[in-house]
């Protein structure tokens, strides 16, 4: 009787003990893994837009408005649009509001998220109607109606794609943003600027010499980057829409700024602050300027080469690239503290840091032979992780404005070009192709839609 | 064996005594030359035309040494700003160079191989040409004879991606301003 009953206590024990070990382990593999969104995609169902007003004009607007839209949207990388071909019902002819949709015809195709459009269109001017429905709730959960030149459709697009995107994340995503980068297409590194989706590339700078490193304001207003045009190494601040701005000219480099995320008052370039690498006391240190590019402190101090900071989203921190340990490698400096502890231990080569604006990760170029790869690594103790593999040199990272996408170079084609992927890795593509080569790509912040 | 050391040390001082007193008779037969007007002409157009000669020659000496100043490069191992000893030998000859060219100024170019990351290498440019001009400075050349400029890894001479080209253009090159 004893027997039977220690046994018993005895299984029971080890039952017990088995269970708290596997949900230990359970809620320590939550602590790992990091939910992707990017991998199960909402199936969105975007059918042809109706046109509202007669003619073909009409017609191939609100077919175009349908494309752009689906286009945009596909960018995120959060959808998977699913196939016209499958679609039962066509809101053409029965009709793009609530009461019109039979929204079991979408649902039985798998359909969770549908998107209907109207579209009028006269000679210059363009209105649409856009609506999103939940299908399986049976209704629409946004509805929006934009008027405006036919030329601002794109911008009309966008905004409905960011009330989208702000309705199923709670963040307004990067529609109006753009990514400015470097290429050789006229023969010397010139900055270039285009859309986020790569659309409409313009030249910015006309330096005529190597041109480099270009950083967006807080605000999307200015473009600080190093050029050669006195054949050394300046820095240039530089307004995005008006020709003015200011000159850094100190003796030796003036490299690799970085404007101070929400620093006083935006609309005063003098009170914004800026980090860039100069080395005209001998020694390559980090040092904060104003807008103007005045000189306020140091903020490095060591043997050696300090280079490419970038910051924290709350302005308190930064990460740079110091060789202080023999070869480079990523730091974390503290603004109020003064502690300096270094991030990367894995390679003997770590550098272009960039910090996610969501805070709790940084990406990097870490090189591993005679090629680079970007690397995501968080603030915890965790080893990186390699977003590349396999495909070509890919450097020079940096983080969409609401953390979700990474846009990076890479030469995985042969020539260098401009790519990108979710924050996660998934969905690499290059974002266009110009004469010559592209590198160090940059993403703006969202700007004020106006 | 002393006889043969005391043979040696004669022989060692007789000989450039000998060599200096040949020379000044030289050089007074030259004086003696040029203050008399009475050498036939013949005698003349040999005299300027060796002077032409050797005028000329210098002149090849003095383009060729400025080509080797200008065209011998100072290399560096990857992710390295440190001389070799044969960095530091083509060094000492253009410090030689520079002294004996005492008015010129010069630039010293730091570069890089590509394979580093665009923003380090700028750095990484101007170690390698500081480094240079340190050594030169500390050879005895006036610091304000010698600027220094990063080019990172932006130009390149070898524009190959093998380990030849990029030994090519881990460098400093000198050039004159």
């Amino acid at each position: 009787m004893v027997c039977k009953t220690s046994r018993t206590i005895v299984v029971l024990i080890v039952m017990i003990a088995m269970m708290s070990i596997t949900s230990h382990q359970a809620s320590a593999a939550d602590e790992f893994i990091e939910i992707n969104p990017f991998l199960k995609k909402i199936p969105l169902a975007i059918p042809d837009f109706k046109p509202l007003s007669e003619g073909a004009p009409a017609r191939e607007t609100a077919d175009e408005t349908a494309r752009l839209l689906a286009e945009t949207l596909l960018f995120t990388g959060y959808f998977n649009i699913l196939d016209k071909g499958a679609y039962l019902e066509d809101p053409r002819e029965s009709g793009i509001s609530d009461a019109s949709i039979n929204f079991r015809s979408w649902t039985v195709i798998g359909a969770e998220l549908l998107i209907t459009g109207g579209v009028y269109r006269s000679t210059d001017a363009v209105e649409m109607e856009l609506r999103l429905f939940d299908t399986f709730q049976g209704k629409s959960v946004i509805g929006k109606r934009y008027r405006g030149r036919y030329q601002d459709r794109r911008r009309m697009v966008r905004k409905f794609a960011s009330e989208v995107i702000y309705y199923l994340t709670g963040s307004r995503g990067f529609f109006n943003s753009e990514i400015a980068f470097v290429s050789t297409g006229t023969g010397n590194k010139e900055i270039y600027i285009a859309e986020f989706d790569g659309y409409n590339p313009k030249q910015f700078t006309r330096t005529n010499n190597i041109t480099l490193s270009p950083a967006w304001s807080p605000d999307g207003q200015w473009l600080a980057y190093t050029a050669y045009p006195k054949n050394r190494p300046f820095l240039y601040i530089k307004h995005r829409y008006q020709k003015r701005g200011y000159e850094v000219g100190n003796k030796g480099l003036n490299i690799t700024p970085a404007w101070v995320p929400g620093t006083g008052d935006t609309t005063s370039l003098e009170n914004m602050r800026l980090a860039a690498t100069l080395s005209f006391t001998g020694d390559q240190e980090i040092y904060l300027l104003t807008g103007k590019g005045k000189i306020i402190k140091r903020l490095t101090k060591s043997w050696g080469s300090d280079v490419s900071p970038t910051w924290s989203p709350d302005g308190k921190k930064f990460a740079f690239v110091s060789n202080r340990s023999g070869n480079p490698q990523i730091y974390i400096k503290d603004i109020d503290s003064g502690r300096v502890d270094r991030l990367t231990f894995q390679g003997r080569y770590n550098t272009q840091p960039s910090w996610s604006p969501k805070g709790d990760k940084l990406a990097y170029a870490g090189m591993q032979g005679s090629r680079n790869d970007i690397y995501v690594i968080g603030f915890n103790g965790r080893p990186p992780v390699a977003l590349t593999h396999d495909a070509g040199n890919n450097e020079s990272p940096s983080w969409s404005p609401d953390g979700s996408m990474i846009v990076f170079s890479s030469t995985r084609e042969g020539a260098s070009r401009i790519f990108v992927m979710t924050a996660f890795g998934t969905d690499q593509r290059r974002l266009l192709t110009l004469p010559g080569e592209q590198s160090n790509p940059q993403w703006s912040p969202n700007k004020h839609l106006n | 064996m002393q006889k043969k050391v005391w043979m040696v040390l004669a022989l060692v001082m007789l000989v450039p005594g000998l060599l200096l007193m040949t020379s000044c008779a030289q050089q007074s037969a030259v004086e003696q030359d040029t203050t008399e007007k009475t050498t036939p002409p013949e005698d003349t157009s040999a005299k300027t035309g060796d002077e032409d000669l050797q005028a000329a020659a210098a002149k090849r000496a003095a383009e060729q040494a400025m080509n080797q100043f200008l065209n011998e490069h100072i290399y560096f191992s990857f992710d390295s700003a440190e001389l070799s000893a044969m960095a530091q030998d083509t060094l000492k000859s253009k410090a030689a160079w520079l002294r004996e060219n005492a008015g010129v100024m010069v630039t010293i170019e730091g570069h890089c191989d590509e394979r580093g990351t665009n923003e380090y290498n700028l750095a990484l440019g101007e170690r390698r040409a500081e480094s240079a001009r340190a050594y030169l400075i500390d050879l005895g050349i006036s610091g304000s004879r010698l600027s220094t400029i990063s080019y990172g890894e932006e130009r390149p001479l070898d524009p190959g991606h093998n380990e030849e080209a990029w030994a090519k253009n881990r460098r400093d090159q000198f050039k004159l301003r």
